[in-house]
């Protein structure tokens, strides 16, 4: 019987594996350091607000894998010989596959700050992440202040769990407005002043210089590049993003770059070894308008239900639909459906149409092509969509002048919610006077 | 699992979790009011009960609402779960426990010690808790308390006072504030004002019984006692309407509001045990056990409640149409023949209809006890319930003494294992234990009969967003029903559950906006996928076709 090995335990190796026993009998072990059983690892900020427990976070059952018949193997692979097909882990263990699967996931980006690795700065992956946070800033006595670096989807969870424990949170953003780079500008702008409604110190355009120490080798400040000002505190989290977490494949002839190369096949250079997930890097250039890494919770398990058909003697090429995603920022929730770009890297036929509402909270930004008309992608802020609406009117390649006037149809938030619709298409129509 | 860190039952829990001086304040105040109820129920004679009982119940009230309005409205609006799985209250800590034994024992004694709240027996005038509420109750009604006003009252100002701040903590959700506005509305002038007022009416030669019009039979299992449907008619055409709109209620009303809306349109917008769960249980949601062994038990117990309920109650009016055939114009034969035939039909319609719903388990429970209850129209055709005589002192742990036919047997029995064990000792007292809605779970035979026909035939549905789920389990966490929402959600499933009562709290708390409670058509309404919204089509045309 064919043994496939997965490494990792995340969503894109948990995914592989079941659809790999929904469609054969093959031998499925997965390997994993961090946990004995999936967690989700979107919600461990949950754990540490309270929310859930967290045991909570596991989608399945403990018997669920053992009735799957899905072996699970706790341990940290070491190196890997693609010659013998054989895993050696840390302490010793092998392990022979027949067929490999990479799916380590990320790991948070450091960029070489002096202090980066003293105890109380940290990241925010793994369960080992939020054990230590939970040690280094259980409450405000013993955490008097955090500073996190980095002003994207992780930072800005980490400020809201630190504000659960009313830590004080100093929030150093590289750029001159909260996620700018992905996120047009007046969602942008939105959220920076959502994040200071929550009393969150949040400090545009700085840069972190230097992490200090105390004679402990705890952190003790922090010193910011721009102005020179040292900021006490007693937690950095460090959240400038996540690079693959692939050091382990260095010695092996599995070729890296970012991640590990795969086509589109999520095939590596060597025969029978895959790579799914956030640790995956598309050899030939981002599939459409994707990038060639793709960080993303829906991405991975995308990529597990093809691989699955692959290596059960389907083979088929990772060949993903409509863009998707979606996010919370404190208490803002956020969709997007196809692409809408923000200032930076917007090609230039993409034309946006914005509407925020008074109470600033919800907002929504179209993107549509300016001669054409053709509707490219949606954001909004406030307003819950429907996805199969979207993912139909892009396929069916409307207007920007249709989903306007059909936005109820896509409509998903509760019932007796008000509406904004009829607002929204009045802006829209006034906008096309004015012009 | 090294998940090491539960503040549960710790002394010093999280700083964010302290409450600030003005929630102390409001604290104290709610707790003198409780207070000042335990010092009557230890006979303290107060001067003037109606000022005293003012303000007990005004502090009660006033408390929380201060407290609540420091918790929520001193935040932005949004989800406010933080740290419940740290207080000792709502994550089965000390004060859980606490908390829950005290609300058992308080059942306990209400159900079967009323003369300790000071219930005056043989036409004695009550004294101790009782009699504190007597003011309000010659308000209302013109008589003295019982011990069913006192629990009644405190049941509702909990519903007004825990439901002004569920509506607080859901300020943001329209559904949820229309929801508690309107089980709030139910509480207080279904089950309690209007039937205190009717209560005026009664006379001499006409008298209704206690009414709540909103409670239908099996919840309301003595809905067609003998002596209820005697009254009814006795009282003419108003206690006839009554009796009929009882009937049209449990076969006409509610089957259609269930197929348009869901069983939520009852039981998390009307009902009154929803209610309470709703409002003073809010709390305790997340303590529901999602796990697959309880989904079996609450199906083989739910169910089985059910059957009781029906056996039961037919026995009860067999019985009473058996005694005198000159009486009524419906005989004992004739009502045992029609009931069988009923369930034959329906039985008979949705195995043929919706075959290809029902899993094998759902076929064989479904067989099973249909033979079940056929077994119990058939004794009861050929004997007389009765002559056959039962002595309960078996069956109540030696609190009942008493020898009974069989019919009344099974009505006591009913009674007090499910109507006053189940739903009031269990179902509430074990709130902070079980979570809130245990009894709306395990044993409400009326939720059972809305949940078959809102698994069945029913436009209710909780739509689940294409691929948008993160598994992040919120859902399923604050599921009270115990429904692992997520299991469903993370598939692109749409959730279709007998057992769920539509709060909506799933969706609220949701934070990628993937829940949405709606009504639409059946068709499709269940849609399991392998492969989710978002991925190659042909994969998902190949895999989902499969």
């Amino acid at each position: 019987m064919e043994h496939v090995v997965i490494i990792g335990n995340g969503i894109s190796g948990v995914t592989v594996a079941r659809h790999i026993r929904k469609n054969s009998d093959k031998k499925i072990t997965i390997v994993s350091a961090e946990t004995d059983y999936f967690f989700s690892r979107t919600a461990l900020m949950y754990i540490y607000m309270g929310h859930m427990k967290f045991e909570h976070t596991q989608p399945y059952e403990n018997s669920f894998w053992k009735k799957n018949r899905i072996e699970l193997k706790k341990g940290f692979v070491e190196t890997i010989e693609t010659t013998s097909k054989t895993l050696h882990f840390t302490g010793g263990d092998i392990l022979e596959y027949d067929k490999l699967v990479i799916a380590t996931g990320s790991k948070p980006n450091k960029f070489g700050w002096p202090g980066q690795d003293l105890e109380g700065a940290q990241g925010l992956y793994s369960k080992q992440d939020l054990d230590s946070i939970e040690r280094n800033a259980p409450d405000n006595k013993t955490c008097k202040r955090a500073v996190i670096v980095g002003g994207g989807l992780i930072g800005i969870e980490l400020a809201e769990m630190l504000n659960s424990r009313s830590i004080p949170v100093t929030f150093l953003v590289r750029e001159d407005s909260f996620w700018n780079g992905v996120l047009p500008k007046g969602e942008s702008a939105m959220i920076n002043r959502h994040i200071k409604n929550h009393h969150i110190d949040l400090r545009l355009s700085t840069n972190l210089q230097e992490i200090k120490s105390d004679e402990n080798g705890r952190v003790k400040s922090i010193v910011i590049t721009e102005t020179g000002e040292e900021i006490e505190c007693n937690v950095v989290g460090l959240t400038a993003g996540v690079a693959p977490n692939i050091d382990f494949l260095k010695t092996s002839n599995i070729e890296t770059n970012r991640g590990v190369l795969v086509n589109r096949q999520l095939e590596t250079n060597i025969p029978d070894v895959y790579a799914i997930g956030d640790c995956a890097e598309q050899r030939d250039g981002g599939i459409g308008q994707r990038r060639t890494i793709e960080a993303v919770w829906y991405t991975g398990r995308m990529m597990g239900e093809v691989l699955a058909q692959t290596i059960c003697g389907n083979p088929l090429e990772y060949k993903p639909g409509h863009w998707f995603n979606s996010a919370k920022f404190l208490d803002l929730e956020y969709q997007t459906y196809g692409w809408v770009f923000a200032d930076r890297g917007r090609p230039e036929y993409e034309e946006h149409f914005h509407w925020i509402h008074e109470d600033d909270t919800k907002c929504i930004t179209v993107a549509y092509h300016k001669d054409t008309k053709a509707f490219l992608g949606i954001n909004t802020f406030g307003i819950r969509m429907r996805h199969e609406t979207f993912d139909r009117w892009l396929t069916e390649k409307r207007d920007v002048d249709y989903v306007i006037k059909n936005l109820p149809e896509a409509n998903f938030d509760p019932e007796f919610y008000k509406h904004f619709e009829k607002d929204i298409l009045a802006t829209y129509n006034n906008r096309l006077q004015t012009v | 699992m090294s998940n090491k860190i539960d503040h549960s039952m710790s002394l010093a829990s999280p700083d964010a979790l302290n409450i600030t001086t003005k929630q102390k304040i409001a604290l104290a105040f709610g707790l003198v009011g409780l207070f000042i109820l335990v010092l009557a129920l230890f006979n303290v004679d107060f001067p003037n009960r109606a000022v005293f009982l003012t303000l007990s119940l005004g502090l009660v009230i006033g408390g929380t609402i201060v407290y609540s309005r420091e918790a929520y409205l001193t935040k932005l609006e949004g989800i406010k779960n933080d740290g419940v799985w740290f207080k000792s209250l709502t994550s089965r800590g000390v004060l859980g426990w606490a908390l829950g034994i005290v609300l058992t024992v308080f059942y306990i004694v209400l159900y079967f010690f009323p003369a300790l709240l000071g219930l005056g027996t043989n036409g004695e005038a009550n004294t101790g808790l009782v009699a504190l509420f007597d003011p309000l109750s010659n308000l209302l009604s013109g008589n003295n308390a019982s011990q069913w006003f006192v629990y009644g009252t405190l049941y509702t100002v909990a519903i007004l006072a825990f439901g002004y701040k569920f509506m607080l903590k859901y300020r943001h959700n329209r559904y949820q504030q229309l929801r508690t506005g309107s089980v709030m509305f139910f509480q207080t002038a279904f089950a309690f004002v209007i039937p205190e007022l009717m209560a005026r009416l009664n006379s001499d030669d006409f008298s209704l019984p206690y009414n709540d019009l909103k409670n239908m039979w099996p919840l309301n299992y003595y809905a067609f006692d003998q002596w209820r449907v005697d009254q009814f008619i006795n009282a003419q055409t108003v206690g006839l309407f009554f009796l009929i709109l009882g009937v049209v209620m449990v076969f006409v009303i509610s089957p259609y509001l269930t197929y348009k809306y869901g069983k939520r349109w009852y039981c998390s917008w009307v009902c009154g045990c929803g209610g309470l769960a709703e409002t003073a249980g809010d709390s305790f949601r997340q303590l529901s056990n999602k796990g697959v062994k309880a989904w079996k038990f609450e199906r083989w117990m739910i169910n089985s409640v059910l059957v009781f309920s029906i056996v039961t109650t037919v026995a009860v009016i067999s019985t009473f149409l058996g005694y005198d055939s000159e009486k009524y114009w419906f005989t004992k034969g004739v009502f045992l023949i029609s009931i069988g035939v009923f369930l034959t039909l329906l039985l008979a319609g949705i195995l043929y209809y919706k075959r290809k719903e029902l899993n094998k388990s759902a076929f064989r429970g479904a067989i099973g006890y249909y033979i079940l209850t056929i077994a119990f129209l058939v004794f009861y055709s050929f004997f007389d319930l009765s002559q056959i005589k039962i002595n309960a002192s078996y069956f109540s742990f030696g609190l009942n003494q008493n020898t009974y036919n069989f019919d009344s047997a099974l009505r006591s029995f009913y009674g007090f294992g499910i109507g006053s064990i189940f739903s009031g000792v269990i179902g509430t007292g074990f709130y902070p234990i079980l979570g809130n809605r245990a009894w709306c779970r395990m044993g409400c035979p009326m939720a059972t009969i809305m949940g078959i026909q809102q698994r069945l035939f029913s436009k209710f549905r909780i739509t689940t967003n294409g691929g948008q789920c993160i598994s992040c389990g919120n859902c399923s966490n604050s599921c009270e029903m115990g429904i692992d929402v997520r299991a469903y959600a993370q598939k692109g499933e749409n959730i279709v559950r007998s057992s769920c009562v539509g709060c909506g709290v799933c969706s609220a708390v949701c934070p990628r906006g993937v829940l949405k409670l709606e009504n639409d058509s059946m068709d499709g309404r269940i849609n399991p996928t392998e492969v989710l919204l978002g991925n190659d089509v042909d994969l998902m045309d190949f895999v989902n076709k499969n």
